[in-house]
């Protein structure tokens, strides 16, 4: 019973626990139910990997209505992958969650607060799983939608005109997907991601597909923060509840990356994407000033949730760089990336939130003589900074090592050049906040004020964090071996659908996919 | 002139949709703002409708000696469709009460903080 519905349980296990969490009313029931929540769907999503990954691909027919007509929820490798990574984070930040909120959250708010939080999860677990074109942007919306509640939940009134921008940007670039999604069913007539991609490549150089590819991927790229369409971001995380945007920062844009990755690989190929609409050029392009632009912006930044925010859409660049390569190791830098920069801006989110609980500000000028006040928290922070910088033996460098390589594996000297001198940013970035809490003395007129290290439900979600920063970067079998099996399926299925159409041999996308199974045991 | 008679569907919509989004750049008001994020929603939906519509075939219900359907699909879509962009409309006003109430004002260039400015 368990197992077939293994599948489907971490979408509907949060969508029906949200409205439990708001009904319980009381803030300590709401937080302890919901961690639950999110402990037992990281559970399973342990679960669903493991399956994944020895069985190849489970596909689940939502409400028994089988595929293509029904809807169809597809785990294999690289979506079981980011879920394991997203349900952790949701979690860990649940636990850490409970004081930081009640710092930065209206009291009347908390339980408001925990089912915004399980309904962007059971949003971001859904726009993995699903293996449907449109139910994926039904899922985007859930969780877009509780991400603006999110942001607009602190008690600064800035968020709200920052939760308001993001939700425009937001709602244009959803509905930039829904257009792209609806051209693909006007020429092929169906919604499901392997249908869709068996019959795209029947129709290569139809104008409809290609506006719809244009459409899908400017959508995508807001979502993801790309640049130039990084605008809402800043504002966004920069006045969201601190725990929120440890949340969003750590997750909903690896979400959106995943999304870029599944309709570039899986629906409409590397050959139309790559090769027929030279958009490789373009992400490489966007990428590189992604990560000089904004790696710049951050190191001129006051507030260090704004330096930490600039940073995120430059790891982005780092992102987007490893996909647009077109080669296995690409993706897998990319992929292995996503799930290591969760880690190491989990941990720095977490560390400025646990500042801001005790000191009230993020400025960085209020860090200064922190190292001595919150020893635990601050050696978080520069642990987890020089992850970002990609210092080795920390989860930041083995991203980096894969990325360079993956470059280098195409004779792409210059790029992997800048994304070494893009590493000397964060240096810069990271050193400044550094430098003001170990170097700089506690100003006079703090001293009195009882700053002290905070308590231990936030530290534990913290270091967890920082551990697995340096566990992951150390042992890199668990975090490699998914990761490449995640890239190299999605190459194998590429390349499977691309002969058979070539061949003449027009086969179902599920007969395809079972195919590539057999190759790959 | 028949290219433009024979898509005139598309012409509607890309005008709204031009319409819609220029509003949302545009405009000064926070409300027109919601007001021209649903004109460009709303030309997504007509986009699915139409694009739904089979030439001869009737509404997609049973009936002795009709032969011929429209598809039903987009318009099941669509109906999810407009239920997100009701939710969107509503979390946006809900953002605007409250950016009124801390603000005094829904228009962009009253903000006092240039931080501010949407």
């Amino acid at each position: 019973m368990l197992e077939q519905h293994l599948a489907v349980l971490p979408i509907i296990l949060p969508l029906i626990a949200a409205p439990l969490a708001l009904i319980l009313g009381r803030s300590i029931f709401s937080w302890g139910f919901a961690t639950l929540v999110s402990g037992l769907a990281f559970l399973l999503s342990w679960q669903l990997l493991a399956a994944a990954l020895s069985d190849g691909v489970l596909s689940y027919a939502v409400g028994g209505w089988a595929p293509p007509w029904g809807i169809e929820l597809r785990v294999d490798a690289a979506n079981a992958f980011v879920l394991l990574a997203v349900t952790a984070i949701s979690t860990l930040v649940l636990v850490y969650s409970k004081h930081s909120i009640e710092k930065e959250v209206k009291a009347a708010n908390h339980s408001l607060f925990y089912t915004a939080h399980l309904l962007c999860l059971a949003g971001l677990s859904g726009i993995l799983i699903t293996g449907d074109a449109f139910n994926l942007f039904v899922f985007l919306e859930i969780s877009s939608l509780a991400t603006y509640t999110l942001v607009s939940l602190a008690s600064d009134r800035r968020c709200l005109t920052a939760a308001f921008r993001y939700l425009v940007m937001g709602t244009i670039g959803a509905t930039f997907i829904l257009i792209g999604v609806g051209l693909l069913y006007m020429k092929t007539g169906t919604l499901n991601m392997l249908d869709l991609a068996e019959r795209i490549d029947l129709y290569d150089s139809s104008r409809t597909i290609n506006t719809g590819l244009a459409f899908i991927m400017v959508g995508v790229s807001i979502k993801l923060a790309l640049f130039p369409l990084h605008m809402w971001l800043p504002p966004a995380y920069t006045h969201a509840p601190s725990a929120v945007t440890a949340f969003l920062a750590s997750t909903a844009t690896k979400v959106a990356v995943y999304v870029m990755i599944r309709f570039i690989f899986t629906v409409f190929g590397i050959d139309h994407v790559f090769v027929d609409m030279g958009m490789g050029l373009i992400l490489m392009a966007l990428a590189v000033v992604a990560i000089f632009k904004c790696s710049y912006m951050a190191t001129v930044q006051s507030n260090v949730k704004t330096v930490l925010a600039y940073s995120s859409v430059a790891q982005i660049g780092y992102l987007v760089l490893g996909l647009s390569l077109v080669s296995v190791s690409g993706l897998m830098a990319s992929m292995i990336h996503i799930f290591n920069h969760a880690l190491m801006k989990g941990a720095l989110f977490m560390a400025v939130g646990a500042v801001f609980y005790r000191v009230g500000s993020v400025d960085i000028k209020d860090f200064a003589g922190l190292g001595r006040k919150m020893p635990l928290t601050m050696a978080a922070f520069t642990i987890a900074g020089l992850s970002i910088i990609g210092v080795p033996l920390t989860v930041g460098f083995v991203s980096k090592w894969y990325l360079v390589i993956a470059a280098l594996e195409q004779d792409q000297w210059l790029v992997a050049a800048l994304v070494l001198v893009g590493s000397l940013f964060a240096v810069i970035y990271i050193g400044r906040i550094i430098e003001a809490a170990y170097f700089q003395k506690l100003p006079e007129s703090r001293s009195s004020e009882n700053i002290k290290e905070v308590s231990w439900l936030m530290l534990v979600p913290m270091w967890v964090l920082v551990i697995a920063n340096i566990y992951f970067g150390i042992d890199t079998s668990l975090t490699t071996e998914a990761a490449n099996s995640a890239s190299e399926w999605l190459f194998q299925t590429n390349s499977m659908l691309e002969n058979k159409v070539m061949e003449g041999e027009v086969l179902e996308g599920h007969a395809i996919e079972e195919k590539a199974q057999e190759v790959s045991s | 002139m028949s290219f433009i008679l024979d898509y005139y569907n598309y012409w509607v919509v890309v005008f709204l949709m031009m319409a819609g989004f220029y509003i949302v750049i545009s405009a000064n008001n926070l409300v027109k703002k919601i007001v021209g994020l649903n004109i460009f929603q709303t030309s997504v939906f007509m986009l699915y409708i139409s694009m739904g519509k089979v030439s001869g075939g009737t509404a997609p219900i049973v009936v002795e000696g009709v032969t011929q359907y429209s598809n039903p699909l987009p318009h099941v879509l669509i109906l999810t469709a407009i239920v997100v962009g009701v939710a969107t409309t509503a979390v946006g006003l809900a953002l605007i009460v409250r950016i009124k109430r801390a603000y005094g004002t829904v228009e962009e260039n009253e903000f006092d903080n240039k931080d501010d400015v949407i």
